[in-house]
């Protein structure tokens, strides 16, 4: 790992400050990601913004029809918040199989969005939930901010405050995990929400994604049967190691049938 | 960058690079080699510790980030008149170790999943494990220590 200067700033307004001070500044999150990458020299900041000490990023509140989480909540908590676990299951279970129990203990929401690893979980349930990223300077809306592989709309100096998602009706992520990093190899969020049915992928291309006409049949009919039928096109799918890109078309449609089975 | 935090009941601080991980710091600066490192990628586990009553992978993260943090290793696990933690005695009476490189990590990754679920089933404790590589495979007698010092925790 090459070497950097660190700061712990314990208000967001100051960590905005460190962060807009030039050089090739990063935000720290868990580190789950970042540290790693660090380690392999694929990633040299000049300067590491440790979000651990600020107060306002933590934190898991209902309001009216919606939760919101602050950014560096850790997976852990999210998956064993009771109201998260009452209001939207879904999100819960996602979050609890995340990596592994210590990975979870130390990665952060925002910390996973920011990065936008494609083969994340997180990505998958801001999309299929229709989630709503809250940062020091906007509202980006889940649709606006994925922009590709570990690209997403946030601009320089802007930081991750807080994720609002509404609750659905009924919802279920389900993937197909690699045995190692446990990473998707494809994960599907099924979900009825009060804007309508929404599926989203991810681990299966260079971003994740909707599938329309998948949306479109279970808004006819809420049934596994509704999805059987229908397969992504493999020509825009990643093809790797662990699966092509022909294998994880047919995970999509075998993960949406379980997903909407399962979200009952 | 001069750095504090608790290790095992005791406090103790060093000037550290910022660099440096907190695996580094509780091997080669507090001379506490019980903690290993396996892959240093984050995979094996076998660099688990406890940091701040949870389990946590040292190799992934900074010495910094545990500043004024509470750090439990695997040392400061049995009592101080030598007497093993329940985990640790299961490990040794259901011989769930073979060449012990894991078992480390793997005691006090069970500490943590048996604090979190108190009575687990073999399936949570294999689902829950998985955080944990043991290349002997030795995965049979391992679950089976969990489940037993789970009856005693």
């Amino acid at each position: 790992m090459y070497a950097f200067n660190y700061q712990k700033p314990k208000s967001l307004a100051d960590a905005a400050i460190a962060l807009s001070k030039g050089g090739d500044a990063k935000l720290l999150g868990g580190g789950q990601s970042l540290i790693a990458a660090m380690k392999l020299r694929l990633s040299a900041p000049s300067d590491l913004i440790d979000l651990g000490g600020i107060k306002e990023l933590t934190g898991i509140k209902v309001e009216g029809s919606s939760i919101t989480i602050g950014a560096m909540t850790r997976h852990a908590e999210v998956a064993r918040s009771k109201e998260v676990q009452a209001r939207i299951p879904a999100l819960a279970s996602l979050a609890g199989g995340i990596g592994d129990r210590m990975v979870r203990n130390m990665g952060t929401l925002g910390g996973s969005l920011a990065h936008n690893d494609p083969v994340a979980d997180y990505p998958a349930a801001v999309l299929g939930l229709g989630a709503t990223v809250n940062t020091n300077k906007r509202k980006i809306a889940a649709a606006d901010f994925f922009k590709g592989m570990f690209e997403t709309a946030l601009q320089a100096g802007e930081i991750i405050v807080s994720v609002s998602f509404p609750v659905p009706k009924r919802a279920a992520y389900i993937k197909f995990k690699n045995p190692a990093s446990r990473y998707a190899i494809v994960g599907v969020m099924a979900a009825e929400t009060g804007s309508g049915v929404r599926v989203a992928v991810t681990g299966a291309a260079s971003s994740v994604f909707r599938v329309a006409e998948m949306e479109q049949a279970l808004t006819a009919k809420w049934s596994p049967d509704a999805v059987a039928g229908i397969s992504v096109p493999a020509g825009k799918l990643n093809s790797d190691m662990h699966a092509s890109a022909e294998y994880r078309a047919h995970l999509i449609t075998v993960m949406a049938r379980r997903a909407v089975e399962a979200a009952k | 960058m001069k750095i504090s935090m608790t290790v095992n009941g005791k406090s103790v601080s060093a000037e550290v690079e910022t660099r440096t991980l907190l695996v580094t710091f509780i091997r080669e600066h507090l001379r506490l080699t019980g903690t290993h490192v396996g892959c240093d990628t984050g995979q094996c586990g076998a660099c688990t510790i406890h940091m701040n009553g949870q389990a946590v992978k040292s190799c992934n993260i900074l010495a910094i980030q545990a500043e004024d943090a509470d750090i439990l290793t695997i040392e400061g696990l049995a009592r101080p008149d030598g007497t093993l933690h329940p985990m640790q005695e299961a490990f040794r009476e259901h011989h769930g170790l073979q060449c012990g490189f894991c078992t480390p990590g793997m005691v006090m990754s069970a500490v943590d999943l048996v604090q979190n679920h108190p009575n687990p089933s073999e399936e949570t404790i294999r689902a829950e494990l998985d955080g944990n590589l043991c290349r002997c495979t030795g995965y049979h007698n391992i679950v089976k220590a969990v489940k037993a010092a789970a009856a005693n925790m």
